[in-house]
Formats: C-alpha cells, sequence, structure tokens
C-alpha cells in the first residue's frame, strides 16, 4: 500500500513505527478484584494490534481504559500510565470529550442511535465541531466511504439506521467512530454478532482503516487475529504473557501458555 | 512431543495421533523395503529384490493418504502453532519417505541387473555405508514417532560419515573401471547404488531437519552437513 502515508500528512514517515499507545504497569480494579496486573504494552502507530485470551483475562478491562470507559463506574480504578501522545490519559485532569475523539470505541452488538443513517455519523461530529452544511454532508459521505457502507446506504442517507442489516450497522458504528477523526481506533468483538460474509467486509475494512489509525481489537477468533493484526498479545488471569507478530504467534509461539491457549488445549 | 496438556477437542486429539500413526506405517514399511534391498544386494537374492520393486507401489498409496488426511486437517481443524508445524512436518516428510522409497526400489533393480551377470563383486564398503543408512533411517523414523529433536539433531550430524564413505566408494569403483573396462556395467550399476544411498541419507537429513522444526519451531542452520566430494576435482581414482 504505497499511499499508505500520504494520506496522513501531518506525520513524518519515519515516525510510522512509533508506538501511538504506551500503557505503562497499568493495573485494574473492579472493587476489590484485580483485572489487570501490572500490564505494559505499546499499540504501534496505523498497526493493528488483537488482544486475545480466554474469556475474564483483562482484554476488554484494557481496552475500556484507553478511552475510561470505566469513569462511568464507580468502584473501578486504574494505576499506571497510559501514554497518548506523550499525554498520559489516567491523569485527573484529562479532558474525556476531547479522549473520546481521540479514541474511537466500536463495541461487539451494533449500536445504532434510533435516528437516520445521516444523523447517526453528524451527531458526534457536532459534539466536538462546527461545521457548515456541507462539510457536514461531506464529512458524513467521507466517513461512509471509509466503512465502505457508502454504496449500499447512499440512497437512503435518511433512512433510520435501524433499517439496516447487523453487518450494516456495525460498519455505520464504525464509520460514525471514525468520523470524528479519531487516532486511535477500539474495536471490542467487533464481528462476534455478525456472519461469516459480514465479518469479512469488517476485516477488509479493519486493512483498509489501519492506513490512518492505530487499531486495537479484542477478539475470541483466533483466525481473525491472524488474518488482521500485525501484533498479537495473550492475556491470560490480567496478565500480558506474550505479545509477537501475528506469523509468530501462530506458527511458533515462545510462551507455553500461549501455544496451549491457541491451539485449543487449554485447561 | 513434549509432555504437553490434551486438546479440548478430542476428535482433533484423534486426527492429530492418526496422522503420526500414518507416519510412523510409511516410514516403518520403507524401512523394511530398504533393509530388504540391501538384503538382496549382499546376498544375490533375486527373489527378495523382485518383492521390493513390488514393495514401492503400497508407498506411494501411503503417501497419498496421508496427504489427503493432513489437507483435510488443514481444512477442517486449521491448526495453528505446534499443530499447525506438524501437519507441514507431514506433508513434506512423507515426500522425503517416498524418494527414499524409490532409491530403495532402484537398489533393488539394479541388484536383479547385477545378478544376472553372474559375476560378484567386493561389497565390504558398500556394505558398510548401506549400514549406516539403515541406522540413519530408522533413527529418523524414531524421531518423528517420538518428536524427538535431540535425535533428528544426531541424524542431521551423521549425514557427514555417509556422505565420506560415498566418496570413498566412488573412487574405488573408478579405479576397477580403469583396470579392466569391462567391469564398467557392473561398476556404474554399484556406483548409481551407492549414489542411492548417499541420497537416502539426504533424505533422512531433510526428514531429521523437519522433525526439529515441528518439534522445536526453529530451523535448524543453513549449513547442513554435505560431504560428498565426488562431484569436487579432487576425487579422481586412486593411484
Amino acid at each position: 500500500m504505497p499511499d499508505a502515508t500520504a494520506k496522513v500528512k501531518s506525520e513524518p514517515a519515519e515516525a510510522l513505527a512509533e508506538p501511538r499507545v504506551s500503557i505503562r504497569n497499568l493495573s485494574f480494579f473492579y472493587g476489590a478484584a484485580q483485572a489487570l496486573k501490572s500490564v505494559s504494552i505499546d499499540f504501534p502507530d496505523r498497526q493493528t494490534t488483537a488482544m486475545i485470551g480466554p474469556s475474564g483475562c483483562g482484554k476488554s478491562t484494557l481496552l475500556r481504559v484507553v478511552n475510561r470507559m470505566y469513569d462511568l463506574y464507580p468502584g473501578q480504578r486504574a494505576e499506571g500510565e497510559v501514554i497518548l501522545d506523550g499525554e498520559n490519559i489516567l491523569a485527573p485532569n484529562t479532558d474525556i470529550n476531547r479522549l473520546r475523539r481521540r479514541v474511537g470505541m466500536v463495541f461487539q452488538k451494533p449500536t445504532p442511535f434510533p435516528k437516520s443513517i445521516y444523523e447517526n455519523i453528524a451527531f458526534g461530529v457536532r459534539l466536538h465541531e462546527r461545521l457548515s452544511r456541507g462539510a457536514m454532508d461531506e464529512r458524513v459521505e467521507s466517513a461512509l466511504h471509509k466503512a465502505a457502507l457508502w454504496n449500499e446506504v447512499k440512497d437512503k442517507l435518511h433512512a433510520s439506521a435501524s433499517a439496516l442489516s447487523g453487518g450494516q450497522q456495525q460498519r455505520l458504528c464504525i464509520a460514525r467512530s471514525i468520523a470524528v477523526r479519531p487516532q486511535v481506533l477500539l474495536l471490542d468483538e467487533p464481528t462476534s454478532a455478525l456472519d461469516p460474509i459480514s465479518t469479512l467486509r469488517i476485516e477488509e475494512l479493519i486493512a483498509e482503516l489501519k492506513q490512518d489509525f492505530t487499531i486495537v481489537i479484542v477478539t475470541h477468533n483466533m483466525q481473525q487475529a491472524g488474518r488482521c493484526a500485525d501484533r498479537v498479545a495473550f492475556f491470560y488471569l490480567g496478565e500480558l504473557v506474550e505479545v509477537a507478530d501475528a506469523t509468530q504467534m501462530f506458527t511458533a509461539p515462545r510462551e507455553k501458555r500461549t501455544q496451549e491457549y491457541i491451539t485449543g488445549r487449554f485447561g | 512431543m513434549p509432555e504437553d496438556s490434551k486438546h479440548i477437542l478430542s476428535s482433533f486429539e484423534a486426527d492429530l495421533a492418526r496422522l503420526r500413526d500414518m507416519i510412523a506405517a510409511m516410514g516403518g514399511l520403507v524401512e523394511t523395503e530398504l533393509d530388504d534391498a540391501i538384503t538382496a544386494l549382499l546376498t544375490h537374492d533375486s527373489a527378495l529384490a523382485a518383492s521390493v520393486v513390488e514393495m514401492d507401489a503400497k508407498v506411494d498409496a501411503d503417501e497419498r493418504a496421508i496427504e489427503q488426511f493432513a489437507v483435510r486437517v488443514l481444512a477442517l481443524r486449521q491448526p495453528v502453532a505446534d499443530d499447525l508445524r506438524q501437519v507441514v512436518a507431514a506433508l513434506k516428510v512423507t515426500t522425503d519417505i517416498e524418494r527414499i522409497g524409490d532409491y530403495a526400489a532402484n537398489v533393488a533393480k539394479r541388484t536383479l541387473v547385477l545378478n544376472q551377470s553372474g559375476t560378484t563383486w567386493p561389497l565390504a564398503s558398500l556394505s558398510q555405508m548401506a549400514r549406516l543408512v539403515q541406522e540413519s533411517l530408522k533413527s529418523t523414523i524414531d524421531a518423528i514417532g517420538e518428536a524427538d529433536p535431540v535425535k533428528a539433531i544426531s541424524v542431521w550430524r551423521a549425514d557427514q560419515m555417509i556422505d565420506d564413505l560415498y566418496t570413498t566408494i566412488f573412487r574405488e569403483l573408478i579405479t576397477y573401471m580403469m583396470e579392466d573396462p569391462r567391469n564398467i556395467t557392473a561398476c556404474t550399476h554399484l556406483l548409481f547404488i551407492a549414489k542411492n544411498l548417499e541420497r537416502i541419507g539426504d533424505h533422512a537429513t531433510n526428514i531429521a531437519e523437519l522433525t526439529y522444526y515441528a518439534a522445536t519451531g526453529q530451523t535448524l542452520p543453513e549449513a547442513r552437513p554435505k560431504g560428498d566430494l565426488s562431484a569436487s576435482p579432487a576425487s579422481g581414482p586412486a593411484t
């Protein structure tokens, strides 16, 4: 993909492999229960990092920390550092709204607003920016293009989003996330509720979006991690066991626990 | 396989076990094929040589069956990590085993021709080389069955001696041919037999490399023991 760097003009080419997000000694607590134990990991810029591991291993928790989703719940707290562009986003003075614009998130089940397709995207943009009508139309169209949904919805932008299929709704949610031009896109099992073809469309989309965003995906589908990700991180019981490039991870993982998990011999 | 816990899906566990068994059976067949070919050569037993030639069809059938089964496992199980390495190694190992069978059958065919000539030849060096190749093949097949990387390395190292012996036999046979041109036909067959044995050693080395990879995920270094000097200028006849 030779033009991958051309799209993001503000970044010098040599900065591509830099970590966009650096997590240092992150521990997380749900009340007294510790869900993450001093995890350190980098999410490199414009690469896809997949997080895998059995249920309860902390991978979704980690995702929720990166845009401080946990702030909504009392009794949950994080320790350590999550550095985004040199700034520790766990610091109390972090502007949460600004953070969530920079770090977008898509969930397991599609969560469209009960509004039109157009409004689903414009709504979030309006929270952060004042755009003219023409500029907003352009923004909506560009987001739908990037989410590979434009051709399917261009004639019914003002129809209700809930009439779309599950796969289309999920792509709409991705369009909604990228319309505010985030730096990081967090995907929490984005295809687990979708059929195989819709899943492949989302995966194809992830490969495209990687050119513009830093992507972190949580998945239970090992093949999906192999197909989508540049790097794969394996978590177990709140610890990061191993992080490696996807080829290494699925041909010759270094850790025995990783091997047992990905080959289906766990427990 | 090092002591690993079992797969949660027992049918997958059974598939991998079946794959190992199929390769062990094919390996055992080729071991017998080689043993019989060498016995036939050393004892001038034409009937045994003919049976080796027939045996090769079964080896070819085994190869096809293993390939089909391995492809099925890849398609239905999508193995990863050590499971994937095991299946990929199985596919490649069977090709090597099949080639070893071909070389053994060729030794048997040439034995039939040699026996028709009615003359006997000194077979001491060839017999020594054959024993080394038999040992190497046996260790290789054992190493696959036990997924033993240490045994695989020992086969990999031992190939040097087989190559050295081949170079010696090459020089010896050329000397016989120079002494009397009437020896040329028989000596050429013996030379091909020695070459076949040397190639069997090389395929055993390949299998050892694959076994090592399947067991450890690491590849052995590029520089493999290579001692066949018959293609180098200094290997003319002993004078």
